[in-house]
């Protein structure tokens, strides 16, 4: 290929994404089908932009999920492993293995020869953990029960792709020993034993390696200061394991997450994840646009009535298979749901294995180029299942939990918490402490039934809307404080509760400074920047830290939180002509902190503590001395 | 009229039964202003200035507060060390209090009895307020006999109310009188002092 089409090339990959990406985002579908739809969209069957070299994209690509598995090893620890084992092992091993008997008894039953259908089988249980793990890290989701399920099958997953790949080369073996004599099997794949040994040598490698040698190499990197240069190793560590497992004839992508766990210990691990992470996120968006681009629709539009069979069949089972293992875990309702849907899908190591099962006549290529179709489309499908998940599934669980919202039981508290999460937490404690009680109200279902544990009575609500408020006991309540943590919904809260209850007291959180003004604005009775004393208060006790004297620097907060009082006013007073918001937002950050530091150089906090300074005293004693002064020893 | 500033300092006053009425019967007077310390800084973060522009605007300064120890809540002490600067309120230059009129109103368990040599608190109730008989001094100020409530825990409410009505009169007559014949006076008490 020539350089101008190499450029032409990149540009297209370049400017799908950017244009496909952010639109997917914005329509909420998430940047893994923006990537997919954009491949499918320069590919060659739309506007014909890429073709056949795919196949060469792909496997560059393919770097970004090598990558990929390279930065979650790192943020693993081996310990955190041991202790997910029984989910890794079990939950994972499980899903592996059902899901794979079940499809290799379809698919013999139906279509395939024993190989065949146990290959398809294996290769079909496995999901995506590009999409699953990037999806869940976007909706922020990772760190839920669902979630942290999920992740331990896809680990288990990635573990297995390695014996999986021994089993093809068992198959591949048969296949060729059938066709060829058996003398010549020896020229050919190694045997067992020896990959057993292999695999060994090289994870072998890859451990001391990590432990031992890579601290002082990344030390001599880092020392010559050279920023690219760490760049430059880290992508060369990744690269490098990946190649050698090539070599070796393992799963680079298994290699370098073992690499990866192995550092996760390491001091540079961050250094690591910083540099790499722009390499991954790019390669493993070029990875799925070339997925896109490399479905066949010609074989698709031919045969779409079995392939769309098969890819019901496909999510159907991986649905049942999942959904049931997930109550035999314990799952709860919604947690099953997000861990049944987001794993419904097959991965991307499908598209390896299908090519290596192809290049070694397990498979014929109908058979491969119809069960790549299927891979892709069940990928395709993956944002579709997150979102019938969020949109129709989830609000059903929480209505069929006998939630509905909460009837809550007008108890003539004074108080209502608007907002149970870290905020209302800590401030009902601290109203618990006082002996007021308060009706408390949260829209998260997972919070309530956490904090159920807890003893706190919490109701599932959405406050912002005027029959739950009134529920709430508004009408007879005398605060409202309003804890909740998003902007929209605390000043729809504000407002509908000035409009409806003018005589209810309102206590507001602002999440910034420029919600801070605007609820002045507003005329709540108080309202308070959510981090601004916390920030304070770990700013006294790094100068208490650094030896200042604590009644010193208590004294000082004390002042820079008056101060800060008077700043705000007369900012407010500057800004109340526009809406301080809007203000707020479009003048400079810099500007906003240079009318508080010219503010302080007006009022310098000395002033606050000026009788306990003697030095004017000591001024006058020595002048009033004269010559009668005595300097006492 | 005087412009009177009561400078109260309850650290409980939902608890309090005297003080709570005393400043209830006085705070609707004409010029007087009642400065409730506890309330105005729950941190103790005094404002200074602010405190100072009410001392220059005031001429008749009361502490007023329970007898805590036979002294005052550590806000009164508080608002001594940092409101009266050098240079503001004493030294060379201070001279902003010179010429104003200053007393103290408090209220405290111990019966009048006790105060007294043969006493179980050994000595006049005048002897300890001298600190701030001695501190209005150093500011160039008056200082007036105490208005002292005594045995205040075992008053009942019609006593209570009494000593608030001598309360008002006292204000009343520090507002409007003539103090010629009170300042600088070496009496025990205020109280009867203008009956």
């Amino acid at each position: 290929m020539h350089l101008d089409e190499i450029f032409f090339k990149i540009i297209i990959y370049l400017l799908a994404a950017v244009i496909s990406v952010p639109i997917a985002k914005k329509l909420g579908l998430g940047s893994v089908l923006g990537y997919l739809i954009a491949g499918i969209v320069i590919g060659p069957y739309v506007l014909e932009f890429v073709g056949n070299e795919g196949d060469g994209v792909m496997h560059i690509a393919e770097f970004g999920v090598v990558i990929m598995l390279f930065i979650v090893g790192l943020e693993l620890h081996p310990s955190m492993l041991w202790r997910m084992k029984r989910l890794i092992f079990g939950l994972g091993g499980m899903q592996i293995g059902f899901t794979a008997l079940i499809f290799a008894l379809i698919t013999a039953f139906f279509w395939l020869n024993t190989a065949q259908a146990i290959t398809t089988g294996l290769i079909l249980s496995l999901s995506s953990t590009a999409i699953v793990l990037q999806t869940l890290s976007e909706k922020d989701m990772l760190q839920t029960r669902g979630g942290r399920h999920s992740f331990a099958v896809l680990l288990m997953q990635d573990i297995s792709v390695v014996p999986i790949f021994a089993i093809l080369a068992l198959f591949a073996n048969q296949v060729v020993s059938d066709t060829v004599g058996v003398n010549e099997l020896n020229e050919g794949a190694p045997s067992g034993w020896y990959q057993l040994l292999i695999i060994i040598g090289a994870v072998g490698i890859i451990v001391v390696g990590g432990r031992y040698l890579a601290h002082y190499v990344f030390k001599f990197i880092a020392e010559t200061g050279l920023r690219e240069l760490f760049t430059a190793t880290a992508l060369l560590l990744v690269i490098g394991i990946a190649g050698f497992m090539d070599v070796v004839g393992l799963s680079p992508a298994l290699g370098t997450f073992l690499a990866g766990v192995v550092l996760a210990n390491s001091e540079y691990r961050y250094e690591l994840e910083d540099n790499l992470e722009p390499f991954k996120g790019l390669l493993l968006g070029v990875f799925f646009i070339s997925v896109g681009a490399s479905i066949n629709f010609g074989l698709l539009l031919d045969h779409w009535q079995l392939i769309l069979l098969i890819l019901t069949i496909v999510i159907v089972v991986k649905l049942l298979v999942l959904f049931l293992l997930g109550k035999l875990f314990k799952l709860g309702k919604s947690h099953n749901m997000l861990f049944t849907f987001s794993l419904a899908q097959a991965g991307e190591f499908g598209f390896v294995l299908i090519s290596f099962a192809s290049q070694n006549a397990i498979y014929d290529t109908f058979t491969s180029g119809i069960l790549l179709i299927v891979v892709a489309l069940s990928m395709l499908t993956t944002p579709v299942l997150f979102i019938i998940n969020e949109h129709i599934i989830q609000p059903r669980l929480i209505k069929s939990d006998k939630r509905d919202h909460d009837v809550v039981e007008d108890n003539g508290h004074p108080v209502i918490i608007a907002g149970f999460g870290r905020l209302g937490q800590v401030l009902g404690r601290f109203l618990n402490a006082n002996r007021i009680n308060s009706t408390i109200i949260d829209n998260n279902p997972h919070n309530i039934e956490y904090l159920k544990k807890f003893g706190y009575k919490v109701y599932y609500g959405d406050i912002t809307k005027k029959d739950m408020l009134e529920a709430a006991g508004a009408a007879k309540a005398k605060v409202l404080v309003v804890a909740m943590g998003e902007r929209r919904q605390i000043d729809k809260l504000v407002e509908l509760t000035q409009k409806h209850y003018p005589n209810l007291k309102l206590v507001v959180r602002a999440v910034d400074v420029a919600h801070d003004l605007a609820l002045q604005n507003t005329g709540v009775n108080a309202h308070r920047q959510d981090t601004f004393d916390s920030a304070i208060q770990l700013g006294t006790d790094a100068l208490n830290a650094l030896g200042v004297n604590p009644h010193q620097s208590y004294r000082s907060a004390l002042t820079f939180k008056h101060l800060d009082k008077r700043f705000m006013k007369n900012l407010q007073q500057r800004y109340s002509k526009d809406d301080p918001h809007f203000v707020m937002e479009t003048k400079q950050f810099s500007e906003h902190l240079e009318n508080i530091l010219l503010m302080q150089q007006k009022h310098p906090y000395q002033e606050f503590d000026c009788a306990w300074d003697t030095h004017s005293l000591i001024d006058e004693a020595m002048e009033e001395g004269g010559e009668n002064k005595e300097i006492l020893k | 009229m005087r412009k009177i500033l009561i400078l109260f300092a309850h650290p409980m006053l939902h608890k309090s039964r005297v003080n709570q009425q005393l400043i209830k019967t006085v705070q609707g007077l004409k010029n007087v202003t009642v400065n409730n310390l506890y309330e105005q800084y729950p941190d103790f973060f005094i404002d200074v200035r602010h405190e100072q522009d009410l001392l220059l605007a005031h001429d008749v300064i009361i502490w007023h507060h329970p007898f805590y120890w036979y002294s005052a809540p550590a806000m009164i002490k508080e608002w001594f060390d940092l409101v009266l600067e050098h240079g503001f309120a004493y030294g060379r230059d201070g001279n902003a209090l010179e010429g104003k009129t200053a007393m103290t109103c408090i209220t405290t368990g111990g019966r009048d009895q006790t105060y007294q040599s043969n006493g179980l608190n050994r000595f006049p109730i005048r002897d300890f307020l001298l600190p701030f008989n001695q501190s209005a001094h150093l500011c160039k100020m008056d200082y007036l006999p105490p208005f002292v409530v005594h045995g205040a825990h075992l008053l009942d409410e019609m006593a209570i109310a009494e000593r608030c009505k001598n309360y008002k009169c006292v204000l009343e007559f520090l507002r409007d009188g003539d103090l010629s014949g009170v300042r600088n006076s070496k009496e025990a008490y205020m109280n009867q002092l203008i009956t």
